[in-house]
């Protein structure tokens, strides 16, 4: 089960990955069409100067949360708070 | 100070009902006070923010995504310190006031067409104060029952504070639908949608005086006596790697997943039914009433279960379950409104129109259809098209406006299916309180709990209705004008199944008997 949890790490490091790329690559999309008067200019910008702020830090997040579980933090969860702090 | 005595096992019944009774009632009326502002979000925006002034729409969108899901987490990071510094008590007791005192002031504010663009600055002020405050709020409670509880019904008793963010919704709703009956639409959309905000003064002051009868949670009182407080909580819970990983996984493997289980059943099903369907604005919100209220008894009972079976087992059950049965439950909502699959009764339909003309000599020409079907549901669509007298100015888009009412049988199914998914929100979010005090030490539990919580709920949860919709107007082609009303369950779908996966692999199947620590 720990070598499952640990392999899984790379899936989580792989998903933050591409969910960043995508933002990025949805929002330039969206925004050279507002631009080009193909979609409201405002509310798309709007849409992701929100966006982009609010799941970017998320997204590196499970980027680290990826790294814990490939480096085995995971393989045992801590029950007191001897363990935790 | 009337708090009963605390013993090993948590706090004697009766002291304990007094507890949950005090954190109860005030979480109640913050989710009231955070909700009366989104449930009236349409006559807000034009008495504060007039769509032709693009400042004052650009603030009134900022209102809403920004206090609602931007500045949760930076309430919980705030009054999580504060609370773990000075303690549970008045922390809950400082966001409840500045919940109370922000909605009764905007229930004051002057609006756009008196006080020009001070009516957007002092509304979107005030929607910040409610969002930090709301930030805040949850935490607090949910550590202060959850420190009082004794050692396995911690579920049962945390559910408590569980079910006031429906029940709230559920009183919103209410105050909302008594004031727009008693004093008319037009009263109601003038001045009346005020009532509902400056209600809740009173609510805050009974809330208040219960909360300060209360003592300081005994958990945190002890600490405190053994000089075991944490200077700053921020770094301990965020800075340490083994909290925050805790943290992450309490984020990745459960909050997530049921931030977009909770906004889907409320909330997005209610989207759904009223833009997708068109289905009539009251006959919506009885069927939301009804459905939350036969649900709400569930938050208890899945709370108490997973004293039992675990809280893994309860979250990930109701998790797989949303997942794998959205697409049915969407696709009989919609067949139920679905003028198409009805049998129109023409004897009893009829269309008629009629033209307006105006002083500058534009024309406005309304047609009004209405269709009776066999089932007892009928339809109204009303067309407006506007000629201008000036030819040589592009034409504005013709407005239609299609009203559904369900049948009798079908407004019932409807209430069922939504009531299905609302069970399935008591089965994520019952346990989630006591599962994330679990989690965390007492000296960092109320910061350390608070940040995965707003994330999971406000960001992940609070922008399921909004990603949705835009993931359905993005479906809108050519070639299918109507999109595809289905795509947006995708949002939620995707989201938890992820959680489900991580939280099946990572989450401990037993619950930590211990919160003492």
């Amino acid at each position: 089960m720990n070598s499952l949890k640990r392999l899984a790490g790379f899936v989580w490091i792989a998903l933050g990955a591409m969910v960043i790329y995508l933002l990025f690559a949805q929002a330039g999309l969206e925004i050279s069409e507002a631009h080009a008067g193909k979609r409201p200019l405002l509310d798309t910008q709007m849409f992701w100067y929100i966006i982009i702020p609010i799941f970017l830090p998320i997204m590196i997040g499970l980027l680290l949360f990826g790294w814990f579980a490939f480096k085995g933090e995971y393989d045992v969860i801590a029950r007191d708070s001897e363990h935790l702090t | 100070m009337t708090q009963s005595s605390t013993t090993s096992e948590g706090v004697e019944p009766k002291g304990l009902m007094k507890v949950i009774t005090a954190s109860s009632v005030g979480t109640l009326i913050e989710w009231y006070d955070f909700y009366i502002y989104g449930a009236m979000a349409i006559i807000i925006a034009k008495q504060f923010f007039p769509q032709d002034n693009p400042t004052a729409a650009f603030l009134a969108a900022l209102a809403t995504f920004a206090a609602g899901f931007v500045v949760r987490p930076f309430g919980a990071l705030v009054f999580g310190r504060i609370g773990d510094i000075i303690g549970r008590k008045y922390t809950f007791l400082l966001t409840l006031l500045l919940m109370g005192g922000s909605t009764f002031a905007i229930g004051l504010v002057p609006g756009y067409a008196s006080i020009g663009m001070w009516a957007p600055f002092l509304i979107l002020l005030l929607r910040f104060v409610q969002g930090l405050a709301l930030g805040g709020e949850y935490g607090g409670a949910a550590t202060y029952v959850a420190e009082h509880s004794p050692k396995g019904r911690r579920g049962y008793f945390t559910a408590y504070i569980q079910t006031t963010a429906t029940l709230g919704f559920f009183l919103s709703l209410g105050v909302i639908l008594i004031t727009r009956k008693t004093l008319g639409v037009d009263a109601f959309n003038d001045w009346g949608w005020r009532v509902p905000f400056i209600v809740s003064a009173l609510l805050i002051a009974v809330s208040v005086y219960i909360r300060l009868r209360m003592a300081e949670s005994p958990l945190f009182a002890k600490i405190k006596k053994e000089g075991k407080i944490s200077k700053n909580p921020l770094k301990e819970s965020f800075g340490k790697k083994s909290n925050l990983k805790m943290v992450l996984l309490a984020l990745f493997a459960a909050v997530m997943g049921q931030g977009v289980v909770w906004y889907t059943g409320q909330f997005y099903a209610q989207t759904f039914i009223e833009r997708t369907l068109s289905v009539e604005f009251e006959q919506v919100r009885y069927l939301l009433c009804f459905s939350i209220l036969l649900a709400t008894p569930f938050f208890l009972v899945f709370g108490a279960w997973s004293d039992k079976i675990g809280r893994k087992t309860v979250m990930l059950g109701g998790m797989f379950l949303a997942i794998v049965t959205y697409f049915p439950i969407y696709k009989t909502m919609y067949r139920i409104a679905d003028p198409a699959v009805k049998t129109e009764i023409a004897a009893l339909s009829s269309t008629g129109s009629k033209v307006a003309v105006s002083a500058g000599g534009d024309s406005t020409l309304t047609t009004t259809t209405v269709k009776a079907f066999t089932d007892g549901a009928s339809m109204k669509i009303v067309k407006k098209e506007v000629r201008l007298a000036d030819k040589s100015k592009p034409a504005p888009k013709p407005e239609t406006v299609k009203t559904f009412w369900l049948s009798s049988s079908g407004f019932w199914f409807m209430m069922f299916l939504v009531f299905i998914q609302i069970l399935y929100v008591t089965m994520v979010y019952g346990p989630i309180a006591a599962f994330l005090v679990e989690l965390f030490p007492t000296r960092i539990r109320y910061t350390s709990m608070s940040l995965p919580y707003h994330i999971g709920n406000g960001i992940f949860g609070g922008l399921t209705p909004f990603i949705a919709t835009r993931l359905f107007d993005a479906s809108k082609t050519t070639e299918n004008p109507g999109g595809d009303p289905y795509v947006g369950l995708w949002y939620p779908i995707l989201i938890a199944s992820a959680c489900f996966i991580i939280g099946l692999l990572y989450l401990p199947s037993k619950n930590d008997e211990d919160v003492s620590d």
